[in-house]
């Protein structure tokens, strides 16, 4: 890849961004555009791309791009863009802190401990994965639980195997992709056990990874044990009851070396707990508005910090929106302010961004809590008034649901509070 | 070495075999210590709530009680010395009923006897004061000044590396598999060839038993107790200060909640009777009984919070006390039964030892100089700003984060290495990565890179913590058949 450093580092910018992601390389290349004139984006990787760089299958960009991109691809092609726009990009670099007055400290392998000024700063910091612990499974400690982005980066980047027989706790899109990526490798895969009756990933992730594959998928069963003093040994396995508790009399023995836990990921958010952000609790990510400005003034978000996505085409529209009011409030214009609360409802397990404002457009992202078919997405009053409502073919939690709203839509509406429900028609 | 081989071999590299070997190597001797684990404190050593108890806790009548107050007072020095953190953090035994006020009074009373300052009966006002986070429901409580919080693991590398710099010979990956006498010398069985010491000490914690009988002693039988623990989010970091314990039981002081010297908040233990020696297992049951316990105490805690979670086994006798004293083979000495509170005892369980071996006639002349002061390993996170810049500056190992949860960078990870870690666990003892809440999601790769090019060796030779817990294969080890079911019945 190019060499992105900048051989001087400034003592102050208009817009600094945490992360090189594509949400972080998105928003640099926005506030270039609405004018910023010193845009730094940092990342604690040697390479910049974000999680996208150990994502070697295809899939990404059909929205962004019109075509079909591996990841490394996407993000070489963000990664161009931002540096042909003027964005300065400092790899190597751990942002550390930023501070009340938005003094940024970072900890950078060209430059040491350095602090810089900057008038705006978008947190595009990207997600991590639930561990095994998130969820508890009781039993031995040996070696050989991995998260299924540890596996991949170990299989992609440093070109070793986890195991030679593994069994994955959980659908989510990682853990199928390495289902299939680890069959492709020689490593026999027992199987893929989902707590919910659904898969957690994505639909074509299902069918390409483990269909086309044969690699059973068992719904509604889940993890109780796990054997092994030193390696792991086998799992035990078991139906969960309609409440997701395991039924113990029917668990099986599943034989393997290695458990991959693919049980999704959450924002990270060290650095937004430590500004102190408004979070929000279903997300992990900060409260944002339309502008995507957190609950502090000039702290822009986008990306999987704010929300897990299943697709990078999104993280690079929001990147836009965020990067642009960067840009915009280090030339001292503040977004205007939203005047509407979304308060998700039945079946809507969060919105984003969480205010809105009856004057401007907006794309809304939701996700539902259960899967459902012929279904309508329905904004109403806190007293019930319906506002708006969209049909919807079907919905499902892995995929998030994108909303257009015009202001004509709302335009009979005048309260600060709309209630978000995804109901059967 | 001399000719007939080392004056003592210790079997056993817990926080009691360290700690032998510590205070042996003060003096002219040669000493060696073989642990069958690829580093030491990887048995019960590491495993356990961390406290170094008040001294009151134990009754004066047992041995256990005896050293529980004298190695209190020898641990706040002992830290400084070995360069590793140690926390007065001082303790509440709290009354939940009025019931329980008897056994306050008892605690106090205690406290006089063995002579532990400053212990003394606190009103509820005062209790809630100063621990908001406890529950309403709590009568009165005992505050005890002297308890302390270590990280034990660190007690046991410290204990073993300035022994090492005044002599000791350590081996790890090395099982003791049989004993025999041959004239005055024991001849120590191993995997690596034969080891001899004039005098035995038997310090294998849980497989005590099994060494004893090794050396044809073998009269006691150990219990193994488990005890399951708890890990929260540093989120809660701060919810109590001191540690709380409640109204202890006749076996168990109960399940507590700590915090811990690294600042997080621990629960646990609990005390479960199991047969193998090695049953580290956790267990949904155990989880829920140390979560409701906790939970009487500090409302606040919900099991969402629990981020990681281990067991460790007391070695427990019947007599319920501690074991230590020569016996009818010549030379081999046990130091065995060392429950709880073995870690607060240990520095004081190795004085009586060195005492017991002089009485037995080993020479024993002081060291020609103290050891040297280890150096405190830096922890980068907690410099001031400054004195970040001017490390970074210095030493561009400083510059590059390892572990973003704990915030650990290559220069403390390769510092470790330098110091002794030889596995991923080792590195995670001793600065903390892969510790916090991605649980090594991120690190581990690159701990493991740092691991295999210190051995000069590839990614596949890194262990977990040695012996058969391999982390990866190379891919010319894998020739699976493609893909097969692992089917539901
Ligand atoms: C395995 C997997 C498969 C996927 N498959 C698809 C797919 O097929 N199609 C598709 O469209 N999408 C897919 N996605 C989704 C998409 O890739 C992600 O949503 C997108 O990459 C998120 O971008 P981001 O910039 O928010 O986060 P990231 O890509 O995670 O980037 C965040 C960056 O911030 C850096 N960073 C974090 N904290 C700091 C700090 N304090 N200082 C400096 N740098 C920091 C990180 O190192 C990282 O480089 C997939 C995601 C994964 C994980
Ligand atoms: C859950 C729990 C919580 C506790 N909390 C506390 C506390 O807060 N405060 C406190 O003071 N005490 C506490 N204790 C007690 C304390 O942990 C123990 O008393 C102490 O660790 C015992 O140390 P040890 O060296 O005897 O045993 P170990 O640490 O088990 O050491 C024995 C060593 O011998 C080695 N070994 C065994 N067989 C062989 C062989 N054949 N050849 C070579 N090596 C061999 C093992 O590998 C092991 O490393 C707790 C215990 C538990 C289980």
């Amino acid at each position: 890849m190019i060499d992105a450093r900048p051989h001087v580092l400034h003592d102050h910018y208009d817009v600094v961004v945490a992360g090189g992601g594509p949400a972080g390389l998105g928003a640099a290349l926005a506030a270039r555009e609405a004018g910023a004139e010193r845009v730094l984006v940092v990342d604690r990787e040697t390479e910049a791309g974000g999680i996208l760089l150990q994502c070697i299958h295809a899939g990404f960009g059909l929205h962004h791009f019109g075509e079909e991109l591996t990841g490394p691809e996407y993000a070489q092609r963000v990664l161009e863009a931002a540096l042909d726009g003027g964005v300065d990009v400092l790899t190597d670099a751990y942002l550390l802190d930023v501070g009340a007055d938005r003094a940024v400290k970072l900890l950078s392998g060209e430059h040491g401990v350095a602090t810089l000024d900057t008038r705006a700063a978008v947190l595009a910091m990207g997600a991590r994965e639930r561990t095994r612990s998130a969820i508890r499974i009781p039993g031995e400690r040996p070696a050989g639980v991995f998260t299924a982005g540890l596996a991949q980066r170990l299989v992609n980047l440093h070109g070793v195997l986890p195991g030679r027989r593994v069994a994955i706790l959980g659908s989510g899109d990682i853990g199928l992709i390495m289902a299939r990526r680890l069959t492709l490798e020689g490593v026999e895969v027992a199987g893929v056990f989902e707590l919910l009756p659904h898969a957690n990933g994505l639909t074509r992730n299902v069918v390409q990874c483990l269909h086309d594959f044969d690699i059973p998928l068992h719904l509604s069963t889940t993890v109780i044990g796990i054997d092994g003093r030193d390696r792991v040994e086998r799992v035990t396995v078991a139906p969960v009851d309609d409440h997701r508790r395991p039924l113990p009399d029917r668990a099986w023995d599943v034989a393997c070396d290695t458990l991959l836990v693919s049980v999704g990921l959450i924002p990270e958010n060290e650095l937004s707990r430590q500004l102190r952000l408004r979070l929000d609790p279903v997300t992990q990510g900060p409260v944002v508005t339309s502008a995507m400005e957190t609950s502090r003034d000039g702290v822009f978000a986008c990306g999987n910090v704010v929300h897990i996505h299943d697709l990078v085409d999104f993280v690079s529209a929001e990147a836009t929106l965020a990067g642009h009011h960067a840009g915009l409030f280090a030339a001292g214009r503040h977004p205007r302010a939203d005047n509407v609360r979304l308060q998700p409802a039945t079946n809507v397990a969060y919105c984003v961004p969480h205010t809105i404002s009856t004057e401007r457009e907006h794309t809304v992202y939701l996700r539902v809590r259960n899967p459902l078919e012929r279904c309508v997405l329905r904004l109403s009053t806190p007293d019930g008034v319906v506002v708006h409502e969209r049909k919807l073919r079907y919905v499902v939690p892995p995929e998030m649901v994108n909303l257009r709203l015009r202001p004509a839509v709302l335009a009979d509406f005048h309260g600060d509070a709309l209630q978000v429900e995804v109901l059967a028609r | 070495m001399t000719a007939a081989g080392h004056d003592v071999a210790i079997i056993g590299g817990g926080v009691v075999g360290c700690a032998l070997a510590h205070e042996l190597t003060r003096h002219r001797i040669d000493v060696t210590l073989l642990e069958r684990a690829t580093e030491v404190g990887f048995g019960t050593s590491k495993a356990n709530s961390g406290i170094i108890h008040g001294g009151h806790h134990a009754s004066p009548t047992t041995l256990k009680g005896r050293l529980e107050w004298i190695g209190n007072q020898r641990w706040g020095d002992l830290c400084d010395e070995l360069g590793f953190g140690f926390a007065r953090v001082g303790e509440l035994t709290v009354a939940l009923s009025e019931a329980d006020l008897p056994t306050l009074d008892h605690l106090v009373e205690q406290a006089e006897a063995k002579g532990v300052p400053g212990v003394e009966r606190w009103d509820r006002d005062r209790v809630l004061a100063a621990e908001p986070n406890l529950t309403t429901d709590v009568v009165a409580a005992v505050h005890g000044p002297t308890t302390a919080v270590i990280n034990p693991y660190e007690a046991c590398f410290g204990l073993a590396e300035q022994a090492v710099h005044q002599g000791l010979v350590l081996r790890t990956d090395c099982p003791v598999l049989g004993l025999a006498r041959n004239g005055d010398t024991w001849v120590i069985r191993t995997p690596a060839g034969p080891v001899h010491a004039r005098y035995v000490l038997n310090a294998a914690g849980v497989f005590a038993d099994a060494v004893a009988t090794m050396a044809g002693v073998g009269d006691f039988t150990i219990r193994p107790r488990k005890g399951e623990e708890y890990l929260l989010d540093k989120r809660l970091a701060g919810l109590v200060h001191r540690v709380i314990y409640p109204c202890p039981t006749p076996t168990t002081k109960g399940t507590l909640v700590i915090p811990t010297y690294d600042g997080t908040i621990m629960i646990g233990p609990t005390a479960d009777l199991v047969d193998d020696p090695d049953d580290v297992t956790t267990s949904a049951d155990g989880a829920d009984r140390v979560l409701a316990a906790a939970r009487r105490l500090v409302p606040g805690i919900s099991d969402r919070d629990v981020i990681a979670q281990f067991a460790g086994v007391r070695a427990v006798l019947d007599s319920e006390d501690f074991l230590i004293g020569p016996t009818a083979a010549p030379g081999f000495v046990n130091v065995a039964g060392i429950q709880s509170p073995g870690l607060t005892a240990a520095p004081a369980i190795a004085e009586l030892v060195v005492d017991l071996l002089r009485a037995q006639g080993l020479e024993l002349a002081p060291a020609a100089g103290p050891a040297p002061p280890l150096p405190r390993p830096v922890h980068f996170a907690s410099l001031p700003t400054e004195d970040q810049r001017a490390l970074a500056e210095r030493d561009p190992r400083y510059r590059r984060i390892v572990c973003r949860c704990e915030f650990v960078t290559e220069g403390e990870v390769l510092d470790a290495i330098d110091r002794g870690a030889r596995t991923l666990d080792g590195l995670k003892f001793r600065t903390r990565t892969g510790m916090g809440r991605c649980q090594g999601g991120f690190c581990t790769s690159r701990c493991m890179e740092l691991l295999a090019h210190d051995q000069g060796a590839p990614l596949s030779a890194v262990t977990k913590r040695g012996g058969g817990s391999w982390l990866v294969l190379e891919r010319d080890e894998v020739q699976g058949p493609g893909p097969d079911t692992g089917g539901a019945p």
